[in-house]
């Protein structure tokens, strides 16, 4: 088996790769996917942590982030597909009504 | 321990894939590589159940509805299914400097190396502890579920 230490290393650059992508992209849809990303690393930590420790109170929350995360996507896009009837766009830049 | 690292390979790459490509499309179908291989990575820490809801929740209904949305907001052929990166050089920086940090509090960590046997079935524990110690949050996962569905049909009703 692997140690815990490499679990942990791997979701930590996942994560990392995750907030790379809700930075940097302009698509609001790609920033979903970057949030997708960092909330699935943190599930990796949730199970290892569990497993290490052989109770299964980390894979009840990883239940619970997974169907919260669920919810997210849904209302996430809802709000994309809302905005872009409105102006016609998914560009992260052209979303800017609330500037003073 | 080898399928750990082949499917910690897999995640790494699909997930670059993911926030580097130019095709919004392809991103996608990345992520759903890199959900798939998150649920391996689960099956290594001997966590079927998990494995099994990350397949169909994660992986089936997310990647669904995402394709939905670039269904509705973009067209699948042509040139606006491409997205591009924007401050690529703030965010790696920040990324990388987050990382660096992670990783070498990690590897300074007293962290265990092998895992205790698991007394019984985890995933009948699983099951079991759901309905008594945290049945109030798993009721209350429900509303949030119920409450989630109907605001994003309210917000994605057709317009008057």
């Amino acid at each position: 088996m692997a140690p815990l230490s490499s679990y942990l290393a791997l979701a930590a650059i996942v994560f990392c790769l995750g907030l790379f992508g809700t930075i940097t992209r302009r698509n609001t849809v790609g920033i979903l996917l970057g949030i997708e990303l960092m909330l699935n690393a943190v599930n990796i930590n949730l199970v290892a942590f569990s497993r290490f420790h052989a109770t299964e109170a980390g894979m009840v929350f990883t239940l619970f982030a997974i169907c919260i995360t669920v919810a997210e996507v849904a209302l996430g896009l809802a709000i994309v597909i809302l905005l872009f009837r409105m102006r016609r766009t998914a560009s992260a830049d052209h979303i800017d009504w609330l500037k003073g | 321990m080898i399928a750990f690292w082949a499917f910690a390979v897999i995640l790494v790459g699909a997930g670059a894939a993911v926030v580097l490509g130019k095709n919004l499309f392809h991103s996608v179908l990345f992520l759903a590589l890199a959900l798939v291989a998150t649920a391996g990575i689960f099956l290594t820490l001997d966590a079927e159940f998990i494995a099994a809801v990350q397949v169909l929740l994660y992986t089936g209904g997310v990647v669904t509805v995402v394709v939905f949305a670039i269904v509705v907001t973009e067209r699948l052929v042509g040139e606006r299914l491409s997205h591009t990166n924007r401050r690529i050089f703030t965010g790696g920086l920040i990324a990388a400097a987050l990382a660096v940090l992670l990783v070498r509090a990690i590897s300074r960590a007293q962290l265990a190396t092998t895992w205790p046997a698991v007394e019984g079935d985890l995933t009948r524990r699983l099951g079991t502890s759901l309905l008594t110690q945290f049945t109030l949050p798993f009721e209350l996962l429900g509303v949030l579920l119920l409450v989630g569905m109907l605001g994003a049909s309210y917000f994605a009703r057709p317009e008057e």
